[in-house]
């Protein structure tokens, strides 16, 4: 029965299995294979948890018996339980019956990133920590600040140099240490992972990337909630780093694994942006690692050029039928257009890039008009406004009938 | 002069501790490495594998990955700062 053993049972390696303690730790000491959290769930009663949760908070911790805390933390900014929407008018558009959007934009600092981090602050204040930290495309940056701040923890936001003005602030805002490092986001993560062996401060995406990572999970979670306890058949999910890609399908294997939920893991697709598309690349050459690439693209939050879940994200691409598609940043304005236009959503760059892999996916053919499709649509169209400026006209016009009339009706006569 | 290699908290069990170590005569990264080899017990089979790195180690000459040089045959020189590093941070 549930109680009689720890849930949370440890850190366990993904690539040599060796397992350690739940403390701040990330990487395998035998092999340097990433660390993940190891649960055993086989004291979870499948009817019993669906209550539980149906019970729970309109927040992430209403999935607390698969997050990894032995009893939900107190946080102060909450995070998840966003719409999924049924999105009739881009179905219609691009030639399918079932397309749902599920917009983490939805989020307290406008992005998915509010689900993992609510998760390693919570952790890191578990853990005794007093500063947190991170290595930032601008998101993480925004909900970091946010987090920490509502927890009053101190907290170290790096970021490349040339973020988007928007992102840069939404996070100086929340009173956070802003550091804009000259160099591109690899470089900002490499000196991270150094500065991590040297502080004593949780660095959410580095030290305790393996709680960190948990979050994204509640986002599969919530899909299969909202769709009726049901999987969808197909999934479109944005690829930078790899660990949202694969820890969405994780939260799918896990319900299904315990019989919350019944079917087949869906098909996934991943997204990325040609201008740093290392994922993409290694897939369509059938390789097992990804080659690190040098980012030039308008999806910043995407420019990821050496992803740490690369192989595990082209394996589940393989393992699950789908595949990973690289869209350029015209088609990611595009993207960006048809999902406002057809939802009235407005996104940022990356959900730009996946409603244009969707798209492709839809045009080429390889996507049965029967699917019932989930698009995941991770952040803000406000975040990334130049992507959209000079994409439309506006009228600017004297505050008069006739000039209305003339200017924007053309010559037609207004009775 | 030498080439300084600075090691990870990950590796400093077989380091005695240690997070920088000097090597000499070494002309390319792969050189570096196998000094270093000799140097500590149990370091080869952390981070190689079949002659490689294993697929989660990064390596940097004066913070640039090697990947993008010329792998373990990257040329250098006295005074070049060489780091090992994780590479399953971030995102």
């Amino acid at each position: 029965m549930r109680g009689s053993r720890c849930r949370v049972e440890s850190l366990r390696c993904k690539e040599c299995a060796q397992e350690y303690p739940l403390e701040a730790r990330f990487v395998c000491d035998n092999c340097f294979g990433p660390l993940e959290v190891a649960y055993d769930f086989s004291g979870l009663d499948a009817a019993e948890t669906r209550r539980k949760i149906q019970a729970g908070p309109q927040t992430i911790w209403r999935y607390a018996d698969f997050l990894p805390f032995e009893r939900p933390p107190q946080t102060a900014l909450a995070a998840g339980v966003t719409p999924l929407i049924k999105a009739d008018r881009l179905a219609e558009r691009l030639g399918l019956r079932e397309v749902w959007v599920k917009n983490d934009a939805a989020n307290p600092t406008h992005s998915f990133k509010d689900r993992v981090v609510t998760v390693a602050v919570a952790k890191a204040r578990e853990l005794g920590y007093d500063v947190v930290a991170c290595a930032s495309t601008g998101n993480l940056a925004n909900s970091v600040a946010a987090h920490a701040a509502a927890a009053g923890l101190e907290s170290y936001v790096f970021i490349p140099s040339d973020l988007e003005e928007q992102k840069i602030l939404a996070t100086g805002v929340y009173g956070t240490h802003l550091v804009a490092v000259r160099g591109s986001y690899d470089d900002v993560n490499r000196l991270c992972t150094e500065l991590s062996f040297e502080r004593d401060w949780a660095f959410v995406n580095v030290n305790v990337r393996p709680y960190y990572a948990e979050g994204s999970k509640t986002l599969g979670y919530e899909i299969a909630e909202q769709l009726g306890w049901e999987l969808p058949d197909r999934v479109v999910v944005p690829i930078a780093s790899g660990s949202l890609f694969t820890k969405v399908a994780q939260g799918f294997e896990e319900w299904l694994d315990i019989g919350l939920i019944k079917g087949d893991l869906p098909v996934m697709n991943g997204a990325q942006a040609a201008g740093c598309s290392p994922v993409a690349r290694a897939f369509a050459d059938d390789m097992s690692v990804c080659r690190p690439v040098r980012p030039d693209t308008i999806a910043k939050s995407l420019a990821i050029g050496d992803p740490a879940d690369g192989p595990y994200a082209l394996e589940l691409a393989r393992r699950s039928g789908g595949g990973i598609e690289a869209v350029c940043d015209d088609e990611i304005r595009d993207g960006i257009r048809l999902l406002a236009e057809t939802t009235g959503i407005f996104t940022e760059t990356a959900g730009g890039v996946t409603t244009a892999v969707l798209s492709r996916l839809a045009e080429r053919g390889d996507i049965d008009p029967a699917e019932r499709v989930v698009a995941t649509i991770t952040g803000e169209g406000l975040k990334t406004l130049d992507a959209v400026r000079g994409s439309f006209e506006t009228y600017e016009i004297e505050p008069r009938a006739d000039a209305f009339a003339e200017a924007v009706e053309g010559d037609r006569v207004v009775a | 002069m030498a080439i300084t290699v600075k090691i990870p908290t990950q590796l400093r069990s077989v380091t005695s501790g240690e997070a920088e170590a000097d090597v000499d005569a070494a002309a390319t990264v792969g050189e570096v490495l196998d000094g270093l080899y000799e140097r500590y017990d149990g370091l080869r089979e952390r981070i190689a594998e079949d002659g490689g790195l294993r697929r989660f180690v990064n390596v940097y000459v004066q913070g640039e990955d090697i990947r993008f040089l010329d792998g373990l045959d990257t040329q250098v020189e006295d005074g070049d700062e060489v780091t090992i590093l994780p590479a399953v941070a971030g995102g």
